[in-house]
């Protein structure tokens, strides 16, 4: 296990990229996942059809072809950037589409008679959505936005293997490809360090999921 | 919608306002179409050169692209059906002996699961591509994805297989008690069976997922359907094009994959308990 002691710092600049690209596609996904999910239970049938169409194409099509699709088609039609900003797209694009359909869930988790009573009530379109629907959402939306998340780290392993520099998989790359190290200990070096990222994470999702747990 | 819980049955000004809505996004779709096809065409997608040869049957090297991608689609769901195969024969496995496991060892299973968990899938298919020929394992590469792909999709559907049986009515494994049959006849006979019916859908999802990560092997030089794809597109110089067919051979394969589990939900959820199954 020497060439991961010998070469720590390197494993965690590795780690510190992976973290970086996975932070920046948390929040772009994100963002993009809600404005789909918002889409898909509006009222307006283009936009309905819109975000039905992306999650379907997306959800079914891999990553893989999305990347490749990404960094060799867009420049055939002048749109250039580094590997970076196409693997980091191409990664948003993809989690996005899981991101809707975690928020759908979790809006199609609250009872209606939720709704129901807030208005019967005398509450506001904008009140019952505040105090009484999205509270009531977003825990609920948690536990699959958790596992969101936990697989877009691993998926970021995809964007690793396809040439994105500076993060955990591509130090396999340079100590087992370049500099010809055994393979095992790079490689259990890797598994490590995204089990670093993902066992704490799974854990706080966990934590997360009593926390906020709703009686149904 | 009247089913929404965000909004009412809207009343003749709110339809009025959809109506507007709908025009406004429908103009804004078709000026984005309008905006990527202008595009497209000034830098000369639409040229048949790029086209024919994937689309076009009369095209002199239409036969040649599809013997390729072809075999390339064939090496694909050669790979999925034999790391979906073993992943569901390791899964009930892992899933059998982790819910029948004594306690001494049974931490051992759940570690081990939790472990593989967390390995991203690349890398389980990287790990068996150079670290298996290094100790002289040297298998033909369909293998290596194979291996990748099973070691991380049978925990996964050992915990599919897991949460199925600890699903079945306690009932059930009391009466088999009752009748005298073993922990592990019980799990065999009793439960297992049951528990599979209700478990198909997300077996199905996960086939999805599988298929999806054969596509690893154009990393490690395996020639399914991407790696052809790479090998078209260094001949044709058309990316667009053969990219977006490959992604529609496997939107189509999944997408019919993933009909036949909302099918098979609605069945068997429907049978079950006769509950209304959701939209």
């Amino acid at each position: 296990m020497g060439v991961i002691t010998d070469n720590l710092g390197l494993y965690a600049d590795g780690l510190l990229g992976t973290l970086k690209i996975c932070a920046l596609v948390a929040v772009a996904a994100l963002v993009l996942g809600i404005v789909l999910a918002g889409f898909r239970v509006s009222p307006v049938p283009p936009l309905r059809a819109v975000g039905t169409a992306y999650v379907t194409l997306v959800r079914n099509c891999p990553l893989t072809i999305v990347l490749f699709a990404f960094a060799f088609g867009l420049p055939e039609v002048g749109v250039n950037g580094s590997y970076f900003i196409f693997g980091a797209a191409g990664l948003t694009i993809y989690t996005a589409a899981f991101v809707c359909e975690a928020v759908r869930s979790g809006i199609g988790a609250v009872d209606t008679g939720q709704a129901e009573a807030a208005r019967s009530i005398g509450l506001t379109f904008s009140q019952s959505l505040r105090l009484v629907i999205l509270p009531q959402a977003i825990r609920a939306v948690i536990p699959p936005l958790g596992n969101v998340a936990i697989a877009m780290v691993k998926n970021s392993a995809i964007v690793g293997a396809f040439g994105v520099g500076g993060e955990l998989y591509s130090v396999a790359n340079t100590l087992n490809g370049a500099r010809g190290e055994p393979a095992l200990p790079v490689y259990a070096g890797v598994v490590l360090g995204y089990l670093i990222i993902i066992i704490p994470a799974g854990l706080l999702l966990l934590a997360a999921e009593k926390r906020f747990r709703v009686a149904r | 919608m009247s089913g929404s819980v965000l909004h009412d049955v809207p009343g003749p000004r709110g339809r009025r306002r959809i109506a507007i809505a709908s025009a406004v996004a429908a103009l804004a779709l078709i000026g984005l179409g309008a905006l990527v096809i202008r595009r497209l065409a000034a830098n000369g997608q639409f040229n048949s050169g790029k086209w024919s040869p994937l689309f076009n049957p009369g095209d002199k090297d239409f036969p040649d692209v599809w013997r390729l991608l072809g075999g390339g689609l064939l090496h694909t769901l050669t790979a999925a059906a034999l790391a979906a195969v073993f992943s569901l024969v390791f899964g009930v496995l892992i899933a059998m002996s982790r819910i029948s496991a004594a306690r001494w060892y049974r931490w051992a299973v759940v570690g081990a699961v939790e472990l593989l968990r967390g390995v991203p899938v690349v890398i389980a298919v990287f790990f068996a591509a150079q670290v298996l020929p290094a100790y002289g394992v040297r298998l033909p590469l369909l293998w290596y994805i194979v291996i990748g792909l099973t070691a991380y999709n049978s925990v996964v559907i050992s915990e599919i297989v897991r949460a199925g049986v600890l699903a079945v009515p306690k009932g059930q494994t009391e009466a088999a008690s009752a009748l005298g049959l073993t922990r592990g006849q019980t799990l065999r006979v009793i439960l297992l069976p049951q528990a599979f019916r209700s478990m198909l859908p997300a077996l199905l999802s996960q086939l999805v997922v599988i298929i999806k990560d054969t596509s690893l092997g154009a990393f490690i030089s395996y020639e399914e359907l991407l790696r052809r794809g790479l090998i078209t597109v260094q001949t044709l110089h058309n990316p667009i094009q053969t990219y977006l067919l490959l992604a529609a051979i496997f939107i189509l394969i999944n997408y019919l994959v993933t009909r036949l589990a909302i099918y098979l939900e609605a069945r068997l959820s429907g049978r079950r308990s006769g509950r209304p199954v959701p939209g």
